[in-house]
């Protein structure tokens, strides 16, 4: 099976306030297909890992794979380009662009991908909304969907340039029980017909529990 | 690869969704060009009238005859005192004719010259003016009149009468608007004028000057060329002045020494005759500028106020773009674009303000005794000042907007997501 993402000996120090480890040696890989939670106390640093393998974060030691190709080290340029097309991304806030609609919402990181025409572009946005069950909201106001619809939204914005990995950062951590489960679903069902492949940190349990395999943290490394 | 439409969708949204700060940043960039393109076009065609009022009647060379002492005494000539140290007391000017030596040739010779619009003889003479048992002391000059008016705008100043009635009429005279008043004469009545040799002529009014200037309007009369030679009894070729006008100013002074080394004559090019319009046009243009620099700066730091307050409400916006693959740099040119569609927006609806404005000025009327050709304010309409109007208003947008569009590029997603 291939390896989609593979994080070897990952280090990283915040030097302020004072020097301190936050993450130590991490060595651990996600299979294609594969959907990984990353669960641990608060402050154990499951956050600062996320922000490192999306690439957003550059300050660490270490490596990183992405379909087998290092990328660590690349230009700015290179990573934004990098996070465009193969990471998807969903957090605890839904960060959608309010003065927008929700169909232009999910068409943008595929208009930045710029590799298919505006036409396409809209059928596959209209195609993802549809998956997700939410393709009536596609012309209203991104500020004036309930919550549990802007987390879809953003699910159907991370899937837009059907990226090889979509990462997660409590997704589900503003949503009720009900939403919850909604978007686990959707995860799921992703995993298991697409084949893509999902690392989701997450503080909830149960949600953990459903899911192909748990990295435990503490303290800056992988229990288990 | 900058995806430039993408872009463009992006900042229009922004500047849209916030149409009020929009408005008021590019009311500013408004104000400032519109003021800008007032101020300058009224400053400058006030300028250019006040100039005009001297430059215009003053040939660029005038060549004649100076008075003056010889340059070198004859005992300096003389050999046998060459080493010694000569004291020449009470020096008078050197005995000379008024009239300029073959001055029909050197006139033919000027207009010639390619640099050269057209030189005019004139005949410049003291006379007095004669009302009963007062006389009083004037100048009279005589002059080709439909080529003074052809060159020089003599015409402006003819405030009565024509310039083709006196050159139709052998003893008709341009009497000076002063002399007119202190005279109590009107077109169509006679004046005596005497020589300083005591003739007396009566010539006929046939048009009243006026300058603007009142000490020369106070003495100064016209008359044809002939009619002046024939009242002080010299030929044809008696000529005391060359006026010389050109097609570029700046040549006026090569062509000043060129006449001095050639024709052994004295030449005043214009710039040395009138230094002082130049420093005045050069002060009031300073000063033009300065205020609307201040007015455009100050536009600017309203620009870069706003897009500064839109950066902090957007960072959300700018970190989300960035963790969904937008570079740094599609982010600062996202607010590069809104400040640079500010700046034209403003600047061209400030370049169509300073046109109403100045259209506006240029008919509210003004008429004043000293500028008889002037009847409402004067306005350059140069389409400099409005080239000049937009380069700024871009120039300035993009200064203001640059800083805050660098801070947007430096933005890290990760802070402000993790800071949620």
């Amino acid at each position: 099976m291939k390896t989609v993402l593979e994080a070897k000996n990952l280090n990283k120090y915040f030097e302020k306030p004072v020097l301190f480890h936050v993450l130590r040696d991490i060595n651990f890989k996600v299979q294609q297909g594969e959907f990984v939670s990353i669960m641990g106390k608060s402050g154990c640093g499951k956050s600062t890992l996320l922000y490192i393998l999306s690439t957003m974060d550059t300050d660490y030691k270490g490596e990183l794979y992405l379909n087998e190709k290092l990328i660590t080290g690349q230009h700015r340029d290179k990573l934004s380009y990098i996070r465009n097309k193969h990471i998807g991304f969903v957090f605890q806030f839904h960060y959608l662009l309010a003065e927008f609609s929700v169909l232009e919402n999910v068409m943008l990181p595929a208009k930045k991908l710029a590799e298919k025409s505006i036409a396409e572009i809209k059928h596959d946005a209209m195609e993802k909304l549809r998956i997700l069950g939410i393709e009536n909201l596609a012309d209203k106001k991104a500020s004036r969907i309930s919550g549990g619809e802007k987390q879809r939204v953003a699910i159907a914005r991370a899937l837009i340039n059907n990226p090889s990995i979509i990462m997660g950062d409590e997704p589900t951590g503003n949503l009720d029980s009900h939403n919850s489960e909604n978007v686990f679903n959707i995860f799921k069902q992703l995993s298991e017909e697409q084949g893509l492949s999902l690392l989701v940190v997450t503080h909830d349990k149960d949600f953990a529990n459903k899911t192909d395999r748990i990295i435990e943290m503490g303290d800056g490394s992988i229990i288990s | 690869m900058i995806n430039w439409k993408l872009i463009l969708g992006i900042a229009k949204t922004h500047l849209i969704t916030k149409i009020k700060q929009t408005s008021i940043a590019a009311l500013g960039v408004t104000f400032g060009i519109g003021s800008y393109i007032t101020l300058v076009s009224f400053m400058t065609g006030l300028n250019g009238m006040l100039d005009g009022l001297i430059l215009n009647q003053t040939p660029h060379v005038h060549v004649f005859n100076e008075i003056e002492p010889s340059e070198k005494q004859p005992v300096a000539i003389y050999k046998e005192f060459e080493n010694a140290f000569n004291i020449v007391h009470s020096i008078k000017p050197k005995q000379n004719q008024r009239k300029i030596h073959n001055a029909l040739p050197i006139i033919q010779h000027l207009n010639n010259d390619k640099l050269v619009k057209g030189a005019l003889p004139q005949i410049k003479t003291q006379i007095f003016y004669i009302a009963g048992s007062i006389e009083i002391g004037g100048n009279l000059t005589g002059i080709d009149v439909l080529k003074e008016a052809s060159l020089f705008n003599f015409k402006d100043y003819i405030t009565q009468g024509t310039a083709e009635s006196l050159h139709n009429s052998d003893n008709g005279i341009l009497l000076g608007a002063g002399i007119a008043d202190k005279m109590s004469l009107k077109l169509g009545d006679r004046v005596q004028i005497s020589t300083i040799q005591g003739d007396i002529f009566p010539l006929k009014i046939v048009g009243i000057y006026q300058s603007g200037i009142a000490d020369l309007d106070n003495i100064q009369s016209f008359a044809n060329i002939k009619t002046v030679q024939r009242i002080l009894g010299e030929p044809e070729n008696y000529i005391t002045d060359i006026n010389v006008k050109l097609y570029d100013i700046d040549n006026a002074i090569p062509l000043a020494k060129k006449i001095e080394q050639q024709f052994n004559l004295t030449a005043i090019d214009i710039n040395t005759a009138n230094a002082q319009f130049e420093t005045g046009t050069n002060i009031r243009n300073l000063i033009t500028y300065a205020v609307s620099l201040t007015l455009l700066i100050v536009a600017g730091f309203g620009i870069y106020n706003i897009l500064n307050m839109l950066i902090y409400e957007k960072m959300n916006d700018i970190a989300i773009l960035k963790a969904i693959g937008f570079s740094g740099k599609d982010v600062q040119m996202i607010f590069m674009t809104q400040a640079i569609i500010i700046g034209l927006v403003g600047g061209i609806l400030g370049l169509i303000l300073g046109y109403i404005l100045s259209s506006v000025i240029d008919k509210i009327p003004f008429q004043t005794e000293a500028l008889p050709t002037i009847a409402t304010y004067p306005i350059n309409f140069s389409p400099w000042f409005y080239v000049i109007g937009i380069s700024f208003a871009m120039i300035s947008t993009f200064l203001a907007g640059s800083l805050p569009s660098l801070k947007a590029k430096k933005i890290d997603p990760v802070h402000i997501i993790r800071g949620q």
